[in-house]
């Protein structure tokens, strides 16, 4: 994320965004491109509006009144413009992070892990947002270590694994590929998911753990027998590709 | 696809006005206190040496009654402070706690247009609070003078150098409390040693000369110009803080572009 910025310098290789080569013409390029960072860097004193109105500027917005209305709707926070940006919740900040992004209607919007640390509601609230965003045509650039959120809202997904995309494609057609159709997960105690999971690798099937269990990644495809009557059949996911592609062992 | 890009250049107006527009969103929260000390800490100083000393110990200097010899002095010593010290601890905060850098700098602004903005910021706030000394001197007898109108045009011009240094020393020092050497071994140094409190030609031949070097004493002999008569020499005491004004800033922007840039 930061070489798309111009913030590092890459030691190899090209970089082209927008039609623009980095670094040399890295400057065009970040005007044309809206960046919502991991971490929370809104100016904390300052207020809602003014927090919006600032970046307009850094990014040559001409009307910055109409951009910052535009963006106090996107975040519904029409009614917070007046204040300090410490005096809201979680989830207002996290919108107004998003929609500062957006200020300058950007072509390609980077999202750097946009909902790390967050509670259930306010992640869906974002997803909407990015939704909503995604059905008006803009690009969107999103790293995530939440595999669901990827699965639902990526029309593209490249799995990475340890600095190098190992898979790219639509996440249903990943999983087809990868996972197939249906999982199915066991929980019982240590002993016995060693001896289910030995049994089903050696009718040919892919076993990942699952915390406490152990998951039968296409279970559809199982013999009879092999899945005990006990196990609890899903759909197979995106996370199952992700740990059947990248391994049981976190780098 | 879109229309062709659009040129960039370098050290665009856009760009620094806007950074300095968040500067000014900030200080708004901020203002009253700095204000508050920037007025008051030169009457502490004036009421300490001017009277304290000027009562028991010292009349006058070169036929200025010392209270206004420390009063126009105290011009540099508002200046170092209202621009060093923020520009240090400012920049550091910015950039190693609050990630603001990262986000303006994902926007089109360039580091050199960052710290040049910074700096352009902290000279004019500095260069308004750097005259709040010989308006309060105005009330222990100094006389307008005409030559003073030039002092916000020194100060701004110091400070911008003071800002420099600042930055550059944030960009520098790998922790915090780090800046405890920079304030003990360049900046108390430098204000003690430049002619505010009492005059350099009295002093040891080796310390006279660091004096001379001192941009905070040129503004010190500049502020006393504009309210006691200027001299050629100030002339190329100007052109001294220029010089300065303009090094800490190519270093403050290099440096920081190393420690912004991966």
């Amino acid at each position: 994320m930061r070489l798309l910025t111009g913030q590092a310098i890459a030691d190899e290789g090209a970089l082209r965004v927008l039609g623009h080569e980095l670094p040399d013409d890295s400057k065009a390029a970040r005007a044309e491109m809206g960046v919502v960072p991991q971490l929370d860097n809104l100016d904390v004193d300052v207020t809602v509006e003014d927090n919006l109105a600032v970046y307009a500027r850094l990014y040559r917005v001409k009307d910055v009144g109409a951009a910052v209305d535009r963006c106090l709707d996107l975040a519904r926070l029409r009614d917070r413009r007046g204040d300090a940006v410490d005096e809201l919740s979680g989830g207002m900040r996290r919108r107004l992070l998003l929609a500062r992004g957006l200020v300058h209607e950007p072509k390609l919007v980077l999202l750097d892990e946009p909902t790390v640390g967050l509670d259930p509601q306010i992640r869906t609230e974002l997803w909407t947002l990015i939704g909503e965003l995604k059905s008006r045509g803009t690009t969107i650039l999103m790293s995530t270590h939440y595999i669901e959120e990827a699965e639902r809202l990526a029309d593209e997904v490249a799995v990475m694994h340890q600095g190098k995309i190992i898979s790219r494609g639509h996440p249903a057609e990943l999983i087809t590929e990868h996972a197939g159709r249906q999982t199915a997960e066991i929980y019982a105690p240590p002993q016995r998911l060693a001896e289910l999971r030995t049994e089903a690798e050696a009718n040919g099937l892919r076993v990942r753990p699952a915390g406490p269990a152990i998951a039968i990644v296409g279970s559809e495809k199982a013999g009879d027998g092999v899945v005990p009557e006990d196990a609890v059949i899903r759909a197979a996911t995106l996370e199952d590709v992700f740990v059947l592609l990248t391994g049981e062992e976190a780098e | 696809m879109s229309a062709a890009p659009r040129k960039m250049r370098r050290l665009e107006p856009a760009a620094i006005t806007g950074v300095m527009s968040r500067e000014l969103a900030n200080f708004r929260t901020y203002w009253k206190g700095t204000t508050f000390s920037s007025v008051l800490e030169p009457i502490v100083y004036l009421l300490a040496f001017g009277l304290g000393l000027g009562a028991t110990l010292v009349d006058e200097v070169d036929g200025v009654p010392y209270i206004q010899f420390v009063g126009t002095g105290m011009v540099a010593t508002a200046v170092i402070f209202s621009s060093a010290l923020p520009a240090m601890f400012g920049t550091f905060v910015k950039h190693r706690f609050q990630n603001t850098y990262e986000a303006i700098l994902a926007a089109p602004v360039d580091v050199e247009e960052l710290v040049t903005a910074e700096m352009l910021w902290i000279g004019l706030r500095a260069g308004f609070y750097g005259c709040f000394p010989l308006l309060v001197t105005f009330a222990f007898g100094l006389d307008p003078a005409w030559g003073m109108l030039l002092v916000p045009i020194f100060s701004f011009v110091t400070a911008l150098g003071f800002a420099g240094f600042g930055v550059a020393m944030a960009a520098t020092v790998a922790k915090i409390d780090q800046f405890n050497y920079v304030t003990a071994l360049c900046i108390t140094p430098l204000f003690l040693i430049a002619g505010t409190f009492f005059p350099i030609d009295g002093l040891p031949q080796g310390v006279q000369l660091v004096a001379q070097i001192n941009p905070l004493h040129q503004l010190v002999e500049l502020v006393r110009g504009g309210a006691f008569g200027y001299e050629a020499v100030d002339l190329a005491r100007f052109a001294f803080l220029l010089a300065f004004a303009t090094l800490t800033w190519r270093v403050a922007v290099s440096r920081m572009s190393k420690r912004l840039i991966d």
